[in-house]
């Protein structure tokens, strides 16, 4: 903790970034997102296992661009998303600091996105044996109940795209749901609609999902969206071979091979 | 009762499959007439969200059909399609969308029987699959914007 707030202040009173982000309490047991500018307020930074927000998410937003070179506080999650965002294409070696955390809490200094490719090569991206087992529970129901599951666990989304919001890789400007002439996807509460943004939202991932649970932290209903999301991660693996982010080769839905195999088309 | 009648939604590609479809016709080879066919540029362009809007406004079955591998007129684009498929209609199956409504198939511009034959397996498969209620009840109540754009 002191190691991240000594390079914090380092890096702030030295000028080599504007804007250190990272976590500070929030109410009551929960973290909250902290834009440190002044060295003055560095003893606000805190990192534990409940900063589980995705601060890669800050990287796109031309708000947070504005104020120059930050610094970003980033766990492993955080840290294949970046290389996901670079890509992509949205940020390179220059755009940011980033102050690295492992697992056991410590802090790794990156000087570029290579090393954290590096680094991430022995945290391959993989579905947790729990969340194997939730999929295949439901894999192996009728196609009847998961329709009855779903449509049950769905019923309640009112669609904030707080899933959205938190996702580091959705960065569009303008989003298809707020294609209005006309309405592309209802925006009411509705079941239709409902399926539609999250079918919608999952393939809009698939291939780029660094798995980092921020859409499911960030649904204030509890909504395992996620589910979703894992399942084309898996497929993506079994199907594709992928197996997580890079910055060279990555995103399988925007390349092919001519003997890609399937079963279902006549 | 009359016999159940199903509406099929046909998202077929303008180079290969429509030119088959159309061969059918001008061999005047008789098939099924459930089938409603749009058609695409290209087998790329099928977005999976008009599938679900198919069903959505009432299909019970949906036809997917483009060029054969390695014949696509952009050279890739049944490739890419190929591969968004594969994703798409697993994460169907996933949420509980009943797959065997979405019949996927390359139809060539010379295949003017297979297209029949495609037509009419699905129409029979889907026939006895009967109406899609648990979409139709899903879609129930949805408000019908009218475009003033």
């Amino acid at each position: 903790m002191d190691e991240l707030r000594n390079k914090a202040r380092e890096l702030l009173e030295s000028g080599a970034v504007q804007m250190v982000i990272g976590y500070e309490q929030g109410t009551g047991n929960k973290t909250r997102a902290v834009f440190v500018e002044d060295p003055v307020q560095v003893p606000r930074l805190i990192f534990d296992s409940r900063c589980v927000q995705n601060l890669a998410v800050y990287m796109t937003k031309a708000e947070v661009r504005k104020k120059g070179k930050p610094a970003l506080v980033a766990s492993v999650p955080v840290l294949r998303s970046l290389i996901q965002l670079a890509y992509e294409n949205q940020i390179h070696d220059e755009s940011l600091v980033v102050l690295g955390v492992s697992p056991d809490l410590k802090l790794i200094e990156f000087s570029n996105l290579s090393e954290i490719e590096n680094y991430l090569k022995q945290y391959t991206l993989e579905i947790s044996i729990r969340d194997k087992e939730i999929l295949q529970k439901l894999e192996n129901m009728s196609a009847d109940e998961r329709w009855q599951y779903w449509t049950t666990v769905l019923e309640p989304c009112f669609k904030c795209y707080a899933c959205r919001a938190a996702c580091p890789l959705c960065y569009c400007t303008q989003c298809t749901v707020e294609d209005n002439r006309p309405q592309w996807v209802p925006v009411a509460s509705h079941p239709l609609g409902n399926f539609e943004w999250h079918i919608m939202r999952a393939m809009h991932m698939a291939g780029r999902c660094t798995d980092c649970e921020a859409c499911a932290n960030a649904c204030p209903i509890g909504i395992p969206l996620n589910l979703l999301t894992k399942k084309i991660v898996m497929d993506m693996g079994k199907s594709f071979g992928d197996n997580g982010p890079s910055l060279t080769a990555r995103n399988p839905m925007s390349t092919f091979r001519p003997d890609d195999k399937e079963n279902f088309i006549n | 009762m009359a016999e159940f009648e199903p509406k099929i939604v046909a998202f077929v590609c303008n180079w290969c499959t429509y030119a088959g479809a159309d061969l059918t016709g001008t061999s005047r080879i008789k098939y099924a007439t459930n089938v409603r066919i749009v058609r695409f540029p290209c087998t790329g362009r099928i977005d999976y969200m008009l599938l679900l809007k198919a069903f959505g406004e009432g299909a019970d079955g949906i036809i997917v059909s483009g060029c054969h591998p390695n014949d696509c007129h952009y050279t890739s684009g049944n490739f890419h399609a190929r591969r968004r498929w594969i994703v798409f209609r697993s994460l169907m199956d996933f949420m509980g969308i009943d797959v065997r409504r979405v019949h996927f198939s390359w139809v060539s511009a010379a295949e003017g029987a297979k297209w029949a034959d495609v037509v009419n397996h699905a129409v029979a498969n889907i026939r006895d699959l009967g109406p899609y209620d648990s979409y139709k009840k899903l879609a129930q109540n949805t408000e019908r914007e009218i475009s003033h754009g």
